[in-house]
């Protein structure tokens, strides 16, 4: 399984890039997050448990259990501060 | 409905006036406007930019308004926000409900900003005296969204 991932804000300044594509390991989107902390440094950091961060599946904001559908537009980005 | 997403500025009279543009079933038309402060968390804010997620931010937007749609009787919504770099005083959003009576543009008109404010992924960058800084998410603007949880 693939997904194109994304990163906004905060998350694309301190992982250093705006996208990239990854090999899924696991299912869900709690997989995903656990294959991006294992990269450690600031990966681990800013995905750490208790964290705010929000993941988007397709555009959809998502809890973690969700399961991806192949190709995923996945996006990690912290809480929204618009308006 | 009119949802838009752009970096120039807007007009809110003219923004009413389309609205309102070869109808006489509008009773009342609530809006509001959000605008760029030149002070934020005790410091100076000389300037900010507003980044997004180009596509979700427009689906986002679009979710919150038939939602305002299904909880109230509205003839018509305009959401229009701003990205890119903005200047304290610089109008960062709109939003413009008509409806037959005021009580349902009133309560949509509010309902859509706090729900824009935890839902749209929208995120301001600030420049201060002290450098730049990514603004933090606040628990008031959870607090004030959770109040249409019903």
């Amino acid at each position: 399984m693939k997904a194109h991932m994304l990163y906004f804000a905060r998350l694309r300044e301190r992982f250093g890039m705006a996208d990239e594509h990854l090999e899924l390991a696991g299912t869900t989107a709690a997989d995903l997050v656990e294959q991006l902390r294992a990269r450690g440094g600031i990966w681990a950091e800013e995905l750490a448990a208790g964290r705010a961060f929000r993941v988007a599946v397709n555009q959809d904001v998502v809890t973690l259990d969700t399961v991806l559908p192949d190709n995923a537009e996945v996006a990690i980005f912290p809480p929204v501060t618009g308006g | 409905m009119k949802i838009l997403v752009q970096t120039g500025a807007f007009d809110l009279g003219a923004e009413v006036d389309a609205m309102r543009q070869g109808r006489t079933d509008i009773g009342a038309i609530a809006s509001f406007v959000g605008l760029a402060r030149d002070m934020n968390e005790g410091s100076g804010v000389q300037a900010m930019t507003l980044e997004h997620y180009p596509g979700m931010t427009e689906k986002a937007l679009a979710a919150l308004v038939d939602e305002a749609n299904t909880r109230w009787a509205l003839l018509d919504v305009t959401v229009i926000h701003r990205v890119g770099r903005l200047l304290p005083g610089d109008p960062i959003v709109l939003v413009a409900v008509a409806s037959s009576h005021r009580g349902e543009a009133f309560a949509a008109c509010e309902f859509i900003m706090d729900a824009l404010k935890t839902r749209a992924p929208f995120w301001k960058k600030e420049e201060t005296p002290e450098g730049e800084r990514w603004v933090d998410a606040r628990s008031s603007d959870d607090t004030a969204a959770a109040r249409w949880d019903t």
